[in-house]
């Protein structure tokens, strides 16, 4: 095929590794023929990062970062620009779906332990993404200037008082302000439109990398390179394009269907994607009677909230963050999947989402004493999961893993 | 892994289909962003049609109106000036006497003096080369660009030069004359931006 | 994963804005914005009583006269009370310290506010003014406890002399069957211009209107929504028979 390449792709393959790079990535990349569909979700983030970008290239067109005119600049954009509510729904609503997309991504990768050994690196990369994606969601968060934007940051900075000696005045430096104000304001935009986009794309494009170096897992487990024919492809590998890409249209479809599904018929996502009382521009006078983080920082804020102590509880927050980088090291199990794991990893897992899922929930209820005592119980559960891991992948007994992908 | 046995028509037909619905989609997505750069609402509002009084100008004079931010030449003529415009040593030494370039003015401003009433010019004072505001020169008298001058605009950028009518001179680098915008005189009150009530 | 999803989403609606006096009963109602009549009455109804204090600052005037298919020359005439051209923001003259010097708070925009309220709020704290002495206005809300706001409407509803009733308290007589109390206000204080129900009629109208100015665009969200999936639909089809197509070189 090579030999036959149009004049044109031979002269610039001599200068840019075009074809050597489309092989690379994609027509000789060759991925497990067994991914489920719990594989969907990497392709999926990606799809909402390029939304993300492109609509909040469009935004800034029209947005004014400023205390005075942000509010109504989102609300020139959504009322006075032509289709600009389109433009500006399509990122809300993004920003809710790249953190859907990426949780369901990471308990695949939990479930079928892709960040086992030889995959760590992916799996810290990874991390890195999410760490800067909340950040990027949490300043995006405060630039229409709403009661939630300026009472949520309110919240979110003033965790970091509660570090000794310097949290005072490192508040003051992240604000850059006595209180949270415009010039808050100013540069968390800077921050939210051009620096963390930047990090983003950079860490993209390293967690490609690793992936590609080491080849993606897949629900077995099974190592594909150990089995190759004659040319040196792997036995149970299929080429990634077309059959990974072109194959997976109708999933990313569906995804579609339920993303724009949102966009044009739920915009406020029942108050969870755009809070109700950020509808209200934001009064430094006045805190709305009920502020909870958006949906996505639920269960981190849960956790804080169930420590009954400023410090310990910022810790513990900062901790249930921290110890997912770690997670590689805490596996000791010889499988990589929960298909050949004890029944003591399989329940740890299910009980682990069971558990995120609920403090996420409870993140966003006012507080109550049985809200608490869940809270704390869940913060048990997650914390336990890790924690634990080094003692119950050891002790349990583990299935065989086959050497080939097993026949349907 | 073979593809022997494949249906190659079939395959192919659901190729070009799938691009053809990934070509519509991108249509389809394409739009709001293209349609966002067009005049936003609060673009139209201060676009809106401007009315100005112009009961006190006076022959010779010329005020500036803001319409679409654009600065909006309104002049009265004298008669000696209108009397001028259809001089044959001037129409001579014009690009466009007749105003042929339908672009450039409403069919009502069509005519030698380029105006709805021969004394009032209505003109939007944007030179047609490359965008800079004209001066405005009305006096018959000779200057270091032009010894026959009888009067008009000069744009100081390139030099580009255009009688009281807003027609422009052969040889300079703006290509057609002044636009006339729509307008309409009610009495006293003049309206940029709005020919039709 | 379809199904997945769809959990996913319902499991986390609807989340009810927790409003001010979120434990009182709210009455319901379905607003329909594409009620053109009752969205010009709403206007009516909003420019007269409530402009004076509330703008609806993100809103221009000509965009509410072409949405609600009144002609420009008539909404101008009939509508706008200040000097302000047909395609300006829809501002008022009272200042922001005036406002909080006459109400205690300023009177606040409410472009948004069945965005930030709700509908079943607005159409209930609506028609909860009543009697109360104690407050320095003389009225007071079934709510919005101890509101800054009088009774703007009170010509044409009246005053009631007590808190009023949701009209899920709406009772029969068990042994009769005849109606006791349909719920809403039972006694007057002062009597207004209209019945209960032709009041109630107006508000329907207000919010219908407060309902619409939240998000004028809603019906071309939902019209260029179903176009989209008419369109992923097809993809879909499509796109189902290339995997297959394709997998067969697998399977």
């Amino acid at each position: 095929m090579s030999t036959n390449k149009p004049a044109f792709m031979q002269w610039l393959d001599q200068r840019l590794p075009v074809t050597n790079a489309y092989e690379k990535h994609m027509s000789k990349y060759y991925a497990p023929v067994n991914l489920n569909f719990w594989y969907v979700f990497g392709l999926l983030a990606t799809l909402v990062f390029a939304n993300q970008i492109l609509t909040g290239i469009w935004l800034t067109m029209s947005f004014v970062p400023s205390a005075d005119e942000a509010f109504l600049s989102v609300e020139y954009i959504m009322r006075d620009v032509e289709m600009g509510w389109l433009i500006r729904y399509m990122h809300s609503t993004g920003a809710s779906f790249f953190f859907i997309v990426v949780y369901l991504h990471m308990f695949r990768g939990i479930m079928y332990g892709s960040y086992k050994k030889p995959r760590e690196l992916i799996w810290v990369f990874g991390m890195f993404i999410y760490l800067v994606l909340m950040a990027e969601g949490f300043m995006g968060y405060v630039l229409p200037w709403g009661q939630m934007s300026y009472w949520g940051a309110q919240v979110i900075i003033s965790l970091f008082g509660a570090i000794p000696v310097i949290g005072d005045g490192l508040t003051e430096w992240i604000r850059g302000d006595f209180l949270i104000s415009g010039i808050t304001l100013n540069r968390f935009f800077a921050l939210h439109v051009i620096a963390l986009p930047l990090v983003l794309a950079l860490l993209v494009v390293l967690h490609i990398l690793a992936l590609h170096e080491v080849g993606s897992n897949n629900p077995d487990g099974i190592d594909i390179k150990k089995h190759k024919d004659e040319q040196g492809k792997p036995l149970d590998g299929i080429p990634f394009h077309p059959y990974y890409t072109l194959g997976k249209l109708p999933m990313i479809i569906v995804f579609l269907f339920v993303f724009c599904g949102v966009i044009f018929f739920f915009p406020e996502g029942g108050g969870y994607f755009l809070e109700h009382a950020n509808f209200e521009p934001a009064n430094p006078l006045k805190t709305p009677e009920h502020i909870a983080p958006t949906w996505y920082y639920g269960a981190f804020y849960s956790i804080l909230r169930a420590v009954p102590d400023k410090l310990m509880g910022v810790i513990a927050m900062g901790a249930a963050i921290a110890i997912l980088f770690i997670l590689p090291w805490l596996d000791k199990s010889p499988v990589l999947s929960w298909r050949y794991k004890g029944w003591m990893s399989k329940t740890a897992i299910v009980v682990f989402a069971l558990a995120f899922i609920m403090l996420s929930y409870l993140g966003g209820q006012p507080v109550t004493d049985l809200n608490t005592w869940l809270a704390r119980i869940g913060s048990v559960i997650y914390f336990g999961f890790f924690l634990l891991m080094p003692i119950y992948t050891r002790m349990e007994s583990t299935k065989p893993v086959p050497e080939r992908v097993p026949a349907k | 892994m073979t593809q022997d046995g494949v249906n190659k028509g079939r395959r192919r037909f659901l190729y070009i289909a799938t691009g053809a619905m990934g070509a519509v989609g991108a249509v389809g997505v394409a739009t709001p962003f293209v349609r966002s750069w067009f005049p936003s609402e609060k673009a139209k509002a201060i676009g809106a049609p401007v009315t100005v009084d112009i009961s006190r100008l006076e022959p010779g004079e010329m005020r500036i109106a803001e319409w679409r931010g654009k600065p909006i030449f309104i002049v009265r003529r004298t008669e000696e000036a209108i009397a001028n415009l259809k001089s044959d040593e001037l129409v001579d030494r014009l690009s466009d006497p007749n105003s042929e370039v339908v672009s450039q003015q409403p069919e009502y401003a069509q005519n030698p003096a380029r105006s709805r009433s021969e004394d009032l010019l209505v003109l939007e004072g944007v030179c047609t080369h490359l965008g800079c505001s004209p001066q405005f020169l009305p006096n018959v008298e000779p200057q270091s660009f032009d010894e026959n001058w009888m009067g008009g605009f000069f744009c100081p950028c390139h030099g580009s030069r255009f009688d009281l009518a807003g027609r422009v001179f052969r040889g300079v680098p703006a290509p057609t004359n002044l636009v006339v915008p729509p307008h309409m005189i009610e009495g006293s009150m003049l309206t940029i931006g709005e020919d039709t009530a | 994963m379809k199904k997945l999803f769809l959990s996913l989403i319902l499991s986390m609606s609807p989340l009810v804005a927790l409003a001010a006096g979120a434990a009182v009963e709210l009455d319901h109602i379905e607003t329909d914005i594409t009620d053109k009549a009752s969205l010009q009455r709403g206007v009516q109804t909003y420019m007269n009583y409530c402009m004076a204090c509330h703008s609806l600052e993100y809103a221009r005037y000509n965009r509410v006269a072409a949405d609600l298919d009144i002609p420009e020359e008539i909404f101008a005439e009939n509508l706008i009370f200040t000097d302000a051209a047909i395609g300006s923001l829809m501002q008022n003259s009272m200042s922001y310290d005036d406002g909080a010097a006459w109400f205690g708070a300023a009177p606040p925009d409410l472009t948004l506010v069945a965005r930030v309220r709700g509908e079943d709020w607005l159409y209930t704290y609506l028609r909860g003014f009543y009697q109360d002495d104690s407050r320095p206005l003389g009225v007071n809300n079934s709510v919005f406890a101890n509101v800054g706001m009088p009774h703007v409407l009170m010509e044409l509803q009246g005053l009631c002399a007590e808190a009023p009733h949701a009209v899920s308290d709406r009772r029969f007589d068990p042994l009769t069957g005849n109606l006791i109390t349909d719920g809403g206000c039972e006694n007057y204080a002062v009597e207004g211009s209209q019945t209960k129900a032709e009041y109630d009629e107006t508000i329907y109208d207000l919010v219908n209107f407060l309902d619409y100015m939240g998000e004028p665009y809603a019906k071309d969200r939902e019209r260029i929504g179903w176009m989209v999936f008419a369109f992923l639909a097809v993809f879909l089809v499509i796109g189902q028979l290339l995997y297959r197509e394709l997998w067969k070189d697998i399977h």
